[in-house]
């Protein structure tokens, strides 16, 4: 049903779609509209055989979401920011279990300095915790990720986070097709856990493991993210035979057919740089997008059939890692190995600063003219602000414009005595 | 609460079944015991918190015809009864982390409300959250005051032996003033925990307003029993905080665990009582007052109150303190508080040394 | 595509009115979106808020920096901020005020075409049908009325399905207040 309705509320209601036993909330912008909305619909009775936990931490909201789903129910909770640092032990232990929990990420900086907007430093901060992270590149794809995403989680035995960009899509106001109760339930069975804690058949969850079995146990967890690829992609399948929604997926082409350049991207400027690309088009320039939706597990073979024999190839990052470069980086390069491409990555909108179509054609030019000089370039950078600071304090200064990472270095070797 | 009891064996002070009518004898070794923490586990020998954990849980099991679950935080009960690929649990059991236990609890209580609605079932399991009193009164606080405040259909069980034992003896919130860890060493002008620091979590369960909390000690097995029993005839967020002396960490033979539970019960120095909705319905008196010392003499963790170089004022300290729970409890009378009593932290906060 | 960006101050319902303003385009069956500017304002700081129509799927997220039309629900913010900064030539302004555009901005009077910059005493109109300063629904009919992309209808239908009952009913009359206020100046009428 068409509806139009701001992000967060499709959210809930494709949550609801999904009949959850448990729903987990405690208050962090820029998720809390889903976890209201949920909780409204637990109270009128539109959503039924839940309970809605009001919870005095994030900690609580992913313990209690553990123990809902170790007894046996669809859990979900949301978050986004300071919060999924609050509850990373529950985060880490949820994976360890196998509990196919899902949970939004409304993705925003983490400070300090404190800044509620949008960035991926959140949700890449748990690289490494066992979840599967899909990428949103919209609010229909959201909704509907969100609904794959149940069954994704429970056909792998591992937890889902659903990362969408907080603000940017949760309070956007958009038309979204909501597929009908019987679809979903057509798509997504009951929940019928292997094993649960179940009186009538008592398991003992989360012994303590030795030497002597747990890097077996951790080969079964790795095993278990390389068998959800295929699962992701025929989750995909199905659903899109079912609802005609193009959501989902590893990832997904735009204008890649003999593009010059590709960006890999992730999120919500998937949207404003595909229009982006129209444009260039209109001038002759042919740069192709990739929205990347699985970053973990992380579909490495698909994109490197997605870049093909592309040479120039710009990974956008919303994020990057203190002391190293970009987070992307590493897994493109792995995935593009022996390609010959050239790998670069652009840093933009970080902490809400917005990335405009005009930045996305900064960077496919920066790109076709061969300007990239390091691995990592800052755009969209004021300048002029480091420059007040760094003028007083250090004497130096850097030129406006991108800021490659060797010039941001270079910076350290004129720096007055 | 249970029948007072009026026979003692002299000397030892323990009470011998047959002096006892058969309701009240407790049963170590019935062929109907369900046996929920079954013989194997790796526990040390006097373990205080296994001897608790035996009898509350099948308590728990026979109040509950077998339909229960437990969450568990992390710790020695943990630590000991899960080694993989092994289990000493015969009842649905998790261990999630060291401070979510009863958050883990409260889920897995939706859970089973959740399934038994949907399957038509009105036999819904209950769920018991336990840990130790590192992941209780510290660590686990949040979530725990966080399950009262919802009410949750959880009755938390902390086995309290002062210290984090599992760690290697470090100070917990429920470490006693002047007691050894390894973070508060016998050494300085102040040896052993600091004084005026702590925390009381039974009386702050009963600021909650829960339906109950008690205290109780592995040293009246029947009164934990009755207490956990008790617990599982309401619904709603309960709090059971049993003494469960570490023969490890309090320095105390493994032979004489019950005893010196026995002594912080006869000397004031662990009130045990119950509350229902915030007011305090019943209190253990001692029976047979003894002086602290005898008390603090049996554990290594006191050694420097008891011996030739023992500073006389403090054990006077220390003796103030179970005076003033005497005092707040009214554990020699036989009354029963009116009003909730203070707790002994501000005793000793507001005396000078 | 037509682009509108929505300036008032916290309080005055202007996330509302943006999301309102696409909801009434989706209801003619238009693509639309809205977003606010994601701010953590507070009541009565400035607020922006965003609205794009189209025929086609909107799949940008950026923010308006080339607004087709400017809705301005409280002239205070005329000497505070740029509110008209990146807007088209060829846009339309609308501004909450009882006095005319020559006197409120003269300046854009001249520099946009003539009829594409119009007051509305929005606020006056919510006081009397709604009894709070909320100009949400007169400026977005006057829009309507201005620009002639959507109908007043499809306005007063959006709020009444919003707040069903009395509070959206007196927004639709609030509504249809400043819609007739706009025709009868865009006929040349009393207010002209």
């Amino acid at each position: 049903m068409l509806k139009q309705i701001e992000g967060s509320l499709g959210i809930a209601e494709a949550v609801a779609l999904c009949r959850p036993g448990a729903v987990c909330a405690y208050p962090i912008s820029p998720q809390t509209h889903i976890v209201e909305n949920l909780g409204k619909m637990v109270k009128t009775g539109k959503l039924q055989d839940c309970e809605f936990v009001n919870v005095e931490s994030e900690f609580s909201a992913i313990s209690v979401s553990i123990g809902a789903s170790a007894g046996g129910v669809r859990a979900y909770t949301a978050t986004a920011s300071q919060g999924l640092l609050y509850m990373v032990e529950g985060v880490y232990n949820a994976s360890g279990l196998g509990l196919p929990i899902v949970m939004t990420v409304a993705s925003r900086a983490i400070g300090a300095p404190i800044n509620i907007w949008n960035d991926h430093s959140d949700s890449l901060s748990q690289r490494d915790s066992g979840w599967l992270q899909l990428f949103c590149e919209s609010n229909q794809d959201a909704l509907d990720t969100h609904i794959m995403a149940f069954k994704i989680a429970e056909e792998v035995g591992l937890p889902v986070m659903v990362c969408m960009d907080g603000f940017v899509l949760t309070h956007a106001f958009e038309r979204l097709d909501l597929p009908s109760q019987e679809q979903v339930d057509q798509f997504l069975p009951p929940y019928e856990p292997r094993e649960f804690l179940d009186p009538k058949e008592p398991i003992s969850m989360g012994g303590m493991v030795g030497p002597e079995a747990f890097t077996e146990l951790r080969i079964l967890q790795q095993r278990k993210m390389h068998k959800a690829l295929p699962i992701i992609e025929r989750v995909t399948k199905e659903y899109r035979e079912l609802t005609g929604h193009h959501s989902g997926g590893l990832l997904d082409c735009y204008n890649c057919d003999n593009a010059d350049v590709k960006l890999i991207i992730m999120g919500s400027t998937v949207g404003t740089a595909k229009d982006a690309v129209d444009e260039l088009a209109k001038q002759g320039i042919k740069a192709g997008i990739i929205s990347l939706k699985a970053f973990r597990p992380f579909p490495y073979e698909a994109l490197r059939a997605a870049i093909g024999d592309t040479k120039n190839v710009v990974i956008v990052e919303r994020h990057f890692s203190y002391g190293a470069r970009g987070i992307l980086y590493p897994e493109v390069e792995r995935a593009l190995r022996g390609t010959g491409a050239q790998i670069h990555t652009a840093v933009c909108g970080l902490g809400g600063r917005a990335i405009l179509g005009s930045t996305i054609k900064d960077i496919v030019n920066y790109s076709l003219n061969n300007k990239f000089s390091s691995e990592m370039t800052w755009f969209d950078v004021d300048t002029k602000l480091i420059n007040s600071y760094l003028k007083d304090t250090e004497g130096v200064t850097l030129p406006e414009g991108p800021l490659p990472e060797d010039v941001l270095m270079d910076t350290l070797q004129k720096v007055r005595a | 609460m249970l029948d007072a009891i009026k026979f003692y064996q002299t000397g030892s002070n323990t009470v011998g079944n047959r002096l006892l009518n058969p309701s009240m004898r407790a049963v170590q070794a019935s062929s109907d015991r369900p046996n929920t923490l079954i013989s194997g586990h790796r526990a040390c020998q006097g373990c205080g918190e296994a001897l608790g954990a035996r009898y509350a849980i099948d308590a728990a099991m026979r109040a509950t015809g077998g339909q229960l679950m437990i969450a568990n935080a992390t710790g020695c009960l943990e630590v000991f009864s899960t080694p993989y690929p092994q289990s000493a649990w015969r009842l649905p059991w998790i261990h999630s982390l060291f401070g979510n236990s009863a958050a883990v609890g409260s889920g897995l209580a939706v859970a089973a409300r959740v399934r038994a609605k949907k399957a038509g079932n009105t036999n819904v399991p209950r769920v018991i959250a336990q840990g130790g009193d590192g992941g209780t009164t510290d660590i686990g606080f949040g979530p725990l005051s966080g399950m009262f405040e919802r009410n949750d259909d959880v009755l938390y069980i902390c086995y309290d032996n002062q210290a984090y034992m599992n760690t290697g003896v470090q100070r917990s919130s429920a470490t006693p003033p002047a007691a050894r860890t390894a973070t508060t060493q016998l050494v300085g002008e102040e040896p052993g925990n600091d004084w005026g620091k702590g925390k009381n979590v039974p009386l702050i369960a009963m600021a909650h307003g829960i339906p109950y909390v008690a205290t109780a000690s592995v040293a009246d097995l029947k009164d934990l029993e009755y207490k956990v029993e008790k617990a599982m005839s309401f619904h709603g967020a309960r709090y059971i905080q049993i003494l469960v002396p570490c023969p490890l960490g309090w320095g105390s033979a493994s032979g004489s665990t019950v005893t010196v539970a026995r002594l912080a019960c006869e000397t004031g120095f662990y009130p045990i009582f119950e509350a229902e909705y915030g007011k305090i319905t019943s209190v253990r008196k001692i029976r047979q007052q003894q002086p602290v010392v005898n008390f603090l003499k049996l554990q290594r963790r006191y050694a420097h109150l008891t011996g030739k170089k023992a500073d006389p004022k403090v054990l006077a300290r220390v003796q103030a303190m179970c005076d003033d729970n005497i005092r707040s409890f009214d554990l020699l009378g036989d009354e029963i508080p009116e009003t909730m009593p203070v707790a002994v932290q501000a005793h000793e906060r507001s005396h000078e040394i | 595509m037509l682009q509108i960006r929505l300036h008032g101050r916290g309080g005055q319902g202007v996330v509302t009115a943006a999301e309102m303003l696409s909801l009434a385009a989706f209801l003619e069956g238009h693509f639309a979106q809205a977003f606010p500017s994601f701010g953590s304002e507070r009541t009565g700081a400035p607020v922006v808020a965003y609205a794009r129509i189209d025929d086609k799927e909107i799949r940008t997220h950026e923010p308006i920096l080339e607004p087709n039309a400017v809705v301005v629900q409280d002239k205070t913010l005329l000497g505070a901020i740029d509110v008209f900064a990146g807007i088209d030539p060829q846009g339309f302004a609308i501004i909450n005020s009882a006095e005319p555009a020559e006197v409120v901005v003269p300046d854009l009077v001249k520099k946009l075409p003539a009829g594409h910059v119009l007051t509305v005493p929005a606020t006056d109109f919510a006081m009397q049908k709604i009894g709070r300063p909320l100009p949400g629904a007169p400026m977005l009919a006057a829009l309507a009325a201005a620009t002639g992309v959507f109908a007043l209808e499809s306005v007063q239908k959006s709020f009444q399905s919003r707040y069903p009952g009395k509070v959206g009913d007196a927004n639709a009359d609030t509504a249809a207040l400043a819609y007739e206020y706009i025709m009868n100046l865009k006929n040349g009428g009393n207010n002209a």
